[in-house]
């Protein structure tokens, strides 16, 4: 019984010490490589460095209308954002009318956000004011350099036109063209109420392939040629919060993050430890057992650590002991009215199981609030205190209970200062 | 310990605690964040220090009454706050000022900018969260004790809140959404030790039915005194841990955890219980 008892326990720690040491350092087995927890868990914007904005829809559409315009609009921006070539950017309708654009690693997140929020109605218009062809009618749209009046080669965007859209632009060409005085002959091509471009129609153009000229830079071209490719939002966009973060300080936070989180194991160790021996020991297991589980649920599911993420994280370690402690006690209670280190630990485990759910239950309670009150990181931190509590229930009570049960057979139960009494 | 001998003089500390923060709120209103007021703030890891006249040079540009403060362990890192909408072309550009006047590493900063009607709006969902979770938190502990059980709880759980207020308001610290999550997360766990020691009253009443209710409330408390104290005592070392190594973020997600759990544990002892033996009296009289 207690040679089984001893190889069980042994096995156990051996296990915990290894599966730490992987999710420290990760491993190379050959030619498979585990990477350490650190560097497969996804980080969120605040982390990793980014930008991130939340925009509110202009408009007093309501129920049904609004939520089709919000999935256009999302959608739209979704094409836009393509354009700029951001790994995994994520778009999100939050509440009814705003979406949260956040985007990992931009180079110039003043022109990204510029971009993101742009109406772009794109309008060729007559002298006369009537609009020929919107966005509405642009297939595709390109940057081609074309050398301009004098000489040199310049960015341009072409487009290519609908059906319907060529039919306009080739009637209304055909009218411009015939005039006589030059300001009458000008085609005006208008983004977002502003005139981008004014050429002069010299002869009618049936082939549907108007260009765009007047950029100074290939960037604009690009910027401009992406708006128009991806459409212009169905509504007015209002930018109602943007955060930018270099990539070093969210580093800086993530390093100093972890470091609290190693201090905090290690401080609740050492008190569990020191107040009450064995059974701190078994706690101490599992609390890394703990940490590896919720670490590794992260990773499993794809979750993002945010900051108040990694607080919530280290917050849960300190409530995660909160049950051993509940339950320890009241192990030390049975000794000393002096039952048997075993039935103590038994009875230890029943009393205090009640007061252990009752209180988790009020916290998972909190928790949910969180998320589903809570916008953008807050959620993160309602998400990491909920996995967090679920895990401690799991840890402190089942496994605590199996391992402390083994260490009673193998102490014997005969030196009560080994139980903190 | 006789907390029920004592438990007007229990009230009154709390009391005056909240009283003077309220007195302090209506005084002076609250020192709310940037995410509340609308406005922008952006934080430089400039790697040295520069002074609040150097930095205000490049700021004043944009607004001549911004905040501006230093941080870190260095002085290194300045906080820049203003209550305009600066465009993001702005911001940019103060940024490549600190760089090419400073040397500061491009990439070593934040930004962020909050429309003015974020506040109202945070305030209302917090407020609409803290009401929603304590009443679901009566629905359940009514429903696992009592429904006078659920309110002492509740009450005490209101008592955090508002002391934790109290300290913000009278310190003057920055109101924000950090502010809040902090909040909801003491609504969630300050509420534990009172169930903890609501739970050794219940199974103690049950095994001394004679003896009278303040009596088992005091001999509750003392036999679940030790796990009280350890238990807040665990997770105040990890928040505190949190607040002294953390970077700004985190500290002011931190502290408030800090003043809540001290007053969700003091709580627990000497408000929660006294509340429900008042209550229970009630009903004797009655």
């Amino acid at each position: 019984m207690r040679t089984r008892s001893i190889s069980i326990v042994a096995a156990i720690i051996i296990t915990v010490i290894f599966a730490s040491y992987i999710g420290m350092n990760g491993l190379v087995l050959g030619d498979k490589t585990i990477r350490s927890a650190k560097d497969s868990i996804e980080l969120g914007l605040d982390l990793a460095g980014g930008v991130y904005v939340v925009l509110e829809a202009n408009t007093e559409a309501t129920g049904d209308e609004l939520a089709q315009m919000m999935e256009e609009t999302k959608a739209i921006i979704g094409k836009r954002v393509d354009g700029l070539g951001v790994s995994e950017p994520n778009i999100a309708i939050e509440g009814e009318n705003r979406i949260r654009v956040e985007l990992a690693g931009v180079q110039a997140p003043d022109q990204a956000i510029d971009l993101i929020g742009k109406t772009a109605l794109l309008e060729f218009k007559t002298p006369a004011g009537d609009t020929v062809i919107t966005g509405k009618n642009v297939i595709n749209s390109q940057v081609l350099f074309q050398p301009n009046e004098y000489g040199v080669n310049e960015p341009v965007v072409s487009l290519e036109l609908n059906e319907e859209g060529r039919q306009s632009f080739f009637e209304a060409t055909s009218v411009l063209a015939a005039k006589t005085e030059t300001l009458d002959k000008i085609i005006y091509i208008v983004l977002d109420g502003e005139i981008i471009s004014n050429p002069m129609v010299l002869e009618p153009i049936i082939d549907g392939k108007p260009v765009i000229t007047g950029m100074y830079t290939l960037d604009e071209a690009n910027d401009l040629s992406n708006l128009i490719r991806a459409g212009a939002l169905p509504v007015e966009m209002v930018e109602l919060q943007t955060s930018v973060i270099g990539p070093t300080l969210g580093l800086e936070a993530f390093e100093k993050s972890i470091l609290a989180g190693g201090i905090v194991i290690a401080v609740i160790f050492a008190f569990m430890l020191l107040v009450y021996r064995v059974p701190g020991f078994v706690a101490s297991l599992a609390l890394t057992i703990y940490v590896l589980l919720v670490v590794g649920a992260m990773i499993l599911i794809g979750a993002k650590l945010t900051l108040p993420g990694i607080a919530g994280l280290v917050l849960s370690i300190g409530m995660a002991v909160d049950a051993n402690i509940l339950i320890f006690e009241r192990i030390r209670e049975e000794i000393l009215v002096g039952k048997t280190v075993r039935v103590s630990i038994d009875a230890g485990f029943k009393r205090a199981l009640r007061s252990i759910l009752d209180s988790n239950i009020t916290t998972l309670i909190a928790g949910a609030v969180l998320y589903f009150y809570g916008t953008g990181p807050i959620k993160g931190f309602g998400v990491t205190l909920t996995i967090g509590i679920v895990a401690s229930m799991i840890t402190a009570v089942f496994f605590t209970k199996y391992v402390l049960r083994l260490m009673a057979v193998i102490t014997g139960g005969k030196n009560l200062k080994l139980y903190g009494v | 310990m006789n907390v029920i001998k004592n438990y007007k003089l229990f009230y009154a500390i709390s009391l005056a605690v909240i009283a003077v923060g309220l007195i302090m709120f209506a005084v002076n209103g609250l020192n709310y964040g940037i995410d509340f007021t609308g406005g922008t703030m952006l934080q430089l890891e400039v790697g040295k220090f520069v002074s609040v006249e150097q930095a205000r040079e490049i700021v004043s540009v944009y607004d001549e009454n911004a905040s501006i403060i230093h941080s870190g362990p260095e002085k290194a890192e300045l906080i820049i706050r203003s209550s305009k909408d600066l465009s993001n072309k702005d911001t940019t550009e103060i940024v490549s000022q600190f760089v090419e006047v400073y040397g500061m590493d491009g990439s070593n900063f934040q930004t962020q900018k909050f429309g003015p009607f974020m506040g109202k709006e945070i305030r209302d969902r917090a407020i609409f969260s803290v009401i929603i979770a304590s009443v679901l938190m009566l629905a359940y502990i009514s429903f696992r004790f009592q429904f006078k059980f659920g309110v002492a709880a509740v009450i005490a759980l209101v008592h955090d809140v508002l002391v934790t207020f109290a300290v913000y308001s009278v310190l003057r610290l920055p109101v924000n959404s950090s502010f809040i999550a902090a909040i909801l997360t003491i609504v969630g766990y300050s509420i534990n030790d009172t169930i903890v020691i609501f739970d050794r009253i219940r199974e103690e009443s049950k095994i001394y039915p004679k003896l009278g209710f303040g009596e088992v409330i005091n001999n509750s408390i003392n036999l679940s005194l030790r796990r009280t104290l350890f238990t807040t005592l665990t997770t105040l070392m990890a928040v505190t841990i949190l607040y002294i190594v953390g970077v700004e973020d985190v500290k002011v997600l931190a502290l408030p955890l800090i003043i809540g759990m001290l007053s969700g544990t003091y709580s627990s002892l000497f408000i929660a219980t006294p509340i429900l033996y008042s209550l229970k009296r009630l009903k004797t009289n009655g």
